[in-house]
């Protein structure tokens, strides 16, 4: 059975890549393209209250959280539905994380976490959907969500522990005359994390995409690669499924790890 | 700056920055591998360790992720 469809999806492929090749050769699709940002209605500018695709996919996912998390637990059956296993299994998750990477006194920012775990995961996740938009793609985006990050950890830090927090930078363990020095490399470290932690996730996906869109281009440039390209294009795919998976995994993990840092900032 | 010579410059200087990414892929592999290796000799001890693996990676990723960032300005902000 497996090995039919395999058969079936090679013909597939190869008659694809006879059919839609164009003639004229050349990258016909530029990589950056699926990442331009544009107005949902008409084609004025862009400002700041402009309804655009971003606008209108991180509404999707905001909308596909609440409906995977509210929806599908609402009926609370004994034995639960596939969407309901799926909502059980995403908090036990993100709970388990929060409580072995940031502590048991971490679980009050379990919500923030969940909600900053499910949405990014819900936006990659519809991002890989042809002809979407991936919104995790935009560093602007991610900023946005690093700095709430950045500003809370250093807020909480400061409330919970008093200037105490600042023996965060003061390496107790190091001998003393290199202290100063080791003071100034962790507090540029610290400063630099919002835009580490930005720029990997929107880094990544927006690669992945970048990568499928260049396969694409090969696909479409001519009829002898094709095949092979689009064969390319389902392996990325599904390396780029487990890349959105993982890089939420990865932001969210990061999260509780400057958590933990803002509650117990002994060195 | 405008012209020929800078555009040249732009494309080199993206490309060099392209290697940061390999250096990356060096130090990510280097973190996955050393976690099998224990990971395989203690594999009852292996479970526990996976949100530690991924912090290693992830922060073995990010200088890797800078140049990635330094070639996407150089050739499309600057």
């Amino acid at each position: 059975m497996g090995k039919i469809f395999f058969w079936i999806m090679v013909a597939l492929a190869v008659v694809s890549g006879f059919l839609f090749a164009p003639e004229h050769a050349g990258l016909v699709i530029h990589p950056m393209d699926q990442f331009e940002v544009k107005p949902l209605f008409g084609k004025g500018e862009i400002g700041t209250f402009t309804i655009t695709n971003v606008t209108m996919w991180m509404a999707l996912s905001v909308v596909a959280t609440i409906a995977l998390l509210v929806l599908s637990t609402s009926k609370r059956a004994t034995i639960p539905s596939r969407a309901q296993s799926i909502a059980e299994l995403a908090y036990g998750f993100v709970y388990k994380m929060v409580e072995d990477v940031a502590g048991k006194d971490a679980i009050k920012f379990f919500p923030y976490i969940m909600t900053l775990f499910m949405f990014i995961v819900t936006a990659n996740f519809l991002g890989l959907i042809p002809a979407s938009f991936t919104t995790t793609s935009h560093i602007a985006v991610t900023a946005v969500l690093a700095m709430l990050v950045f500003l809370t950890v250093t807020i909480v830090g400061f409330v919970k522990n008093g200037a105490g927090f600042l023996g965060l930078f003061w390496v107790s363990s190091a001998p003393l005359p290199l202290r100063p020095i080791l003071a100034i490399i962790e507090l540029i470290s610290y400063f630099v994390r919002p835009v580490s932690h930005s720029i990997r996730l929107a880094g990544n996906v927006m690669a992945g995409h970048a990568v499928l869109k260049v396969f694409a281009g090969f696909a479409a440039a001519s009829a002898i690669i094709a095949p092979v390209s689009i064969f390319a294009i389902t392996a990325v795919y599904a390396l780029e499924l487990l890349v959105a998976f993982i890089q939420a995994y990865v932001f969210t993990i990061l999260t509780c790890v400057y958590l933990k840092d803002a509650l117990h900032p002994s060195h | 700056m405008e012209g020929d010579i800078a555009q040249m410059g732009q494309f080199i200087g993206a490309g060099l920055a392209a290697i940061g990414s390999g250096a990356a892929a060096i130090g990510v592999g280097h973190v996955a591998g050393n976690f099998l290796s224990g990971a395989l000799r203690n594999p009852s001890a292996a479970g526990g360790q996976t949100a530690t693996l991924f912090i290693g990676i992830a922060f073995a990723e990010a200088l890797g992720i800078f140049s990635f960032l330094v070639a996407l300005l150089l050739m499309f902000a600057v």
